[in-house]
């Protein structure tokens, strides 16, 4: 049976993905951190045709080295793209390693309010240990007590998302109630480093929770909507997608670094001049394609039988992502490998994704339904 | 009536400065009308802040509480609640709106300074220099409860985490020198080598160590509101503050008397005594006649304290359930019961309950009023009431005499609330020469008149 088309996502932090890439940006080097800068990328995603743009992050420098060394906050940065654009989701990177999962929980579903539904979070980590230093926070160290502080910030937000039910504002005249305290849930958080008592100060989002996207190793697949593969062959990366699903997540996306050919260079000579610069570093969890607009489209077709999107990573934003949206995207739609979001819709309704019913839900349809009746229609 | 003003007007040239102050968690906001709109939707936001960019205001302001009110046996039902985070629904300003100032009311006990610096820088590149911060020191072990390190901090210690999260803050903002980032792609590195430096700081309450990853603003860095009201506050104020929120500005002499605090608190820190604005708080109430803006400002009183509210607020400071009384009727007969104040609930309780009430029932056997009737004259009082001309001239004398700087105005009603105090309001204030009309700078800091950042 044929899968579904893919759905597509793009990264658009910084310059690109190659450390250098801004060497070759079609800006001056300060322009990187102007709202103009901005706007004009996720504008260019989302006329492409991009399902969602992903914003990395962390509260050090994106570069040690010689590259850039400022960034606008993730979340900053995707409620401004909110604002600007109309159909593209939107997904900060986020990390609860050190940061409160209760302000992380007011953050993203403040997003998702303001681009009406449109929100996703990339859930990440803070590894390297100055980030302790810059939090002021004690050290969270080692692969266990990561994963502890990204799994059970995630169970906090989602909890916080669900503590107040869909129709919790009832603006009862006739009781005087704008509120039912009825349809709000205190979460009662008990972790090992922590606890949280909620509710939410935020009202339920509108999509109930914004799509979580989250790498396998980091937090348990029942937590996420999309998991986000990758290995250093497309067959590798695959069957990493089909591991995903199996494991019981929703959809896999395929993490993709790509560099493309350009009308006035090849992706090998453009790699070649970045790395006069400095390496280009492979990840054992990202497939890298460098090459032809038509490879890359052969190369999607190929993963298109094993996820259910991909994740773009362009060598450099100004230039793949032009080629991306001239060559690549239409022949993609073309061959209804992929398909565009459909303006008016949530981020989840673009991904197939049902929309969750809060787990304290005490209305008596959602608590007698069936599995499959478990999501309650969109009602926006 | 007042003190009698000065044969010279002190400064005859001053502008007003208003603000909006989009409120989400109390019964001022009314929500039972129909053209009350939802307190969630962007589109309400963006609508305030829209007619207020329009009535060519200094700012859009956002609150801050970072737990649900509670009255007794949970949530508390009768007024609005639920807002977004007001970093990222400003962020989201940031790009539908040009001039007006986004200024976000956050807490320094709840959060870190790395973090909570870089949110508002970023802010305040993404909106071109249009930031503020509105620093809170909300500290109740009852809020914590929410946070991982629970509620941490003593009563004492709130100003002093405030003023040493503003200095690290402010170490953030400043960590990059200006032309910071290399003029070509040719440059051996993106930043000029030196220009970026390091925070390091070690206090009795942050010991952090960072790169700020963020360069200065068009304005230099956020403009700093404060809102405390004790001695504490006020000294914070005049120490670090380019404006205040104050809750004096209603009578003009309580509004002077503050401003001549804050004044002396100023000089007494050295700074010059117009290194700050004070924009007190308050509804303001419109009609076309000073009857029909009366008759309106008893339909909002009436709208905001319902019979419930009434009661609920009554109980809250008798300490007696009175669900289900006749608001309508007279004053509790019991003698109210005394509880320790613990911070808890988040909405205001009276400090000294047996004076209060007392004076309640004197006040109402006095005047007849209801218990309803008493809650809505005795609570605080809101706002200015009356027609354009006579607010315009008001609020002249209020500026041109050193009382406020200008106001920031709490729409009773979202979003619809700010329309006829821009539509008639700031033309009447334009007319005498009190208003701007146009905006002439770009940033808050020059809506603000404020001097440049060094
Ligand atoms: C007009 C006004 C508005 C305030 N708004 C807030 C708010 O939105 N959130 C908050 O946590 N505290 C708010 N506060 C509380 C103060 O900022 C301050 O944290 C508190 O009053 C304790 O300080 P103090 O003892 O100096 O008054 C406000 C205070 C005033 C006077």
């Amino acid at each position: 049976m044929p899968r579904p088309a893919l759905r597509l996502a793009v990264e658009l932090d910084g310059d690109g993905a190659h450390p250098a890439a801004w060497r070759r940006a079609a800006h001056a080097p300060a322009e990187l951190l102007t709202p103009r800068r901005i706007a004009r990328t996720a504008a260019a995603a989302e006329n492409a045709g991009f399902t969602l743009v992903t914003l990395d992050d962390s509260i050090l420098p994106p570069s040690s080295g010689a590259g850039p060394v400022g960034r606008i906050g993730a979340v900053e940065r995707a409620a401004f793209v909110a604002a600007a654009t109309s159909v593209v989701g939107v997904a900060p990177v986020v990390a609860t390693t050190y940061a409160e999962p209760f302000h992380v929980s007011s953050q993203l579903s403040s997003l998702d309010h303001v681009s009406a539904g449109r929100a996703g979070w990339v859930v990440g980590t803070e590894e390297d240990p100055t980030a302790a230093r810059a939090w002021g926070r004690p050290l969270v160290e080692g692969p266990e007590a990561l994963a502890r502080e990204a799994r059970d910030g995630l169970r906090v937000v989602r909890d916080l998302w669900d503590s107040w039910e869909d129709d919790a504002v009832i603006r009862s005249v006739a009781t005087s109630r704008y509120l039912d305290r009825e349809r709000l849930h205190a979460i009662d958080f008990e972790g090992e480093t922590y606890s949280v008592k909620g509710p939410s100060i935020v009202p339920r989002p509108p999509q109930g929770r914004p799509v979580v996207l989250a790498r396998q190793d980091l937090v348990p697949a029942e937590l996420t909507d999309v998991a986000l593969v990758g290995g250093t062959t497309a067959a590798e990366t695959g069957a990493a997608g089909e591991a995903a699903k199996a494991a019981g997540v929703p959809l896999a996306f395929a993490e993709i670094e790509v560099a493309l050919d350009t009308p006035r260079e090849s992706a090998r000579e453009r790699i070649a001049d970045l790395e006069r610069y400095s390496p280009w570093e492979e990840r054992p969890d990202r497939l890298r394609y460098s090459g032809s607009a038509e490879g890359l489209v052969a190369l999607l077709a190929e993963l298109a039988a094993h996820v259910d999107g991909v994740r773009l990573l362009p060598l450099v934003l100004d230039e793949d992502l032009s080629v991306l949206s001239r060559l690549v995207l239409p022949e993609l739609f073309v061959r209804r490998l992929a398909t565009r979001p459909l303006p008016g819709t949530t981020l989840r309704t673009s991904l197939g994704l049902p929309r969750p019913v809060s787990r304290f839900a005490t209305d008596t349809d959602a608590v007698s339904a069936t599995p499959a009746a478990l999501v309650r229609e969109e009602t926006r | 009536m007042t003190r009698t003003d000065p044969t010279d007007v002190p400064r005859p040239d001053a502008q007003l400065h208003f603000g909006v102050f989009f409120q989400g968690v109390n019964h001022w906001t009314i929500w039972s009308d129909p053209a009350s709109g939802s307190q969630i939707d962007p589109a309400s936001f963006l609508r305030v802040a829209r007619t207020a960019e329009r009535g060519l205001f200094d700012a859009f302001f956002l609150g801050d509480g970072q737990r649900l009110r509670e009255s007794e046996g949970g949530i508390h039902e009768l007024d609005v609640a639920g807002r977004p985070d007001s970093i990222t629904q400003l962020s989201a300003l940031a790009a539908a709106t040009d001039r007006i100032g986004l200024v976000s009311t956050s807490n320094t006990t709840y959060n870190e300074p790395a973090d909570l610096a870089r949110r508002l820088a970023g802010l305040d590149l993404l909106s071109g220099g249009r930031a503020g911060w509105n620093m809170v020191t909300t500290h109740n072990a009852w809020t914590g409860e929410n946070f991982r390190r629970g509620g941490f901090l003593d009563h004492a210690d709130r100003y002093t985490r405030a003023e040493e999260f503003l200095t690290v803050a402010r170490s953030v903002w400043n960590g990059w020198s200006e032309e910071a980032v290399a003029a070509s792609a040719d440059a051996r590195s993106w930043s000029v080598p030196g220009a970026v430096g390091r925070v390091r700081s070690r206090g009795a309450h942050f010991d952090v160590d960072l790169a700020p990853t963020l360069p200065r603003s068009t304005q230099g860095h956020p403009v700093i509101f404060q809102a405390g009201d004790s001695g504490e506050g006020r000294d914070f104020g005049a120490r670090n503050a380019d404006v205040i929120f104050s809750a004096h500005g209603l009578d003009f002499d309580d509004a002077l008397g503050f401003a001549e605090d804050v004044r002396r608190r100023l000089r007494a820190v050295g700074r010059p005594e117009d290194a700050l604005r004070i924009l007190p708080g308050t509804e303001i109430i419109i009609g076309a006649t000073e009857k029909e803006a009366e008759e309106k400002a008893r339909w909002v009183r009436l709208e905001q304290v319902t019979p419930a509210v009434a009661l609920g607020i009554a109980g809250r400071l008798w300490n007696i359930d009175l669900s289900g009384r006749d608001a309508d009727g007279p004053l509790p007969a019991e003698d109210p019961v005394i509880v320790e104040y613990t911070g808890k609930f988040g909405s205001s309780r009276f400090r000294d309950t047996l004076a209060t009430v007392a004076e309640w029932r004197a006040k109402a056997e006095a005047n007849g009023w209801s218990l309803r009737e008493a809650v809505i004259e005795l609570g605080p009082q809101r706002g200015h009431v009356g027609t354009p001309a006579g607010l315009a001239e008001k609020f002249a004398r209020f500026v041109r005499y050193g009382a406020v700087d200008g106001f920031n105005v709490s729409p009773y009603l979202v979003p619809e609330g700010l329309d006829d105090i821009v539509d008639l309001l700031v033309p009447a204030l334009q007319e005498r020469g009190v208003y701007r009309t146009a905006y002439t700078g770009t940033t808050l800091r020059e809506h603000l008149g404020l001097a440049p950042v060094e």
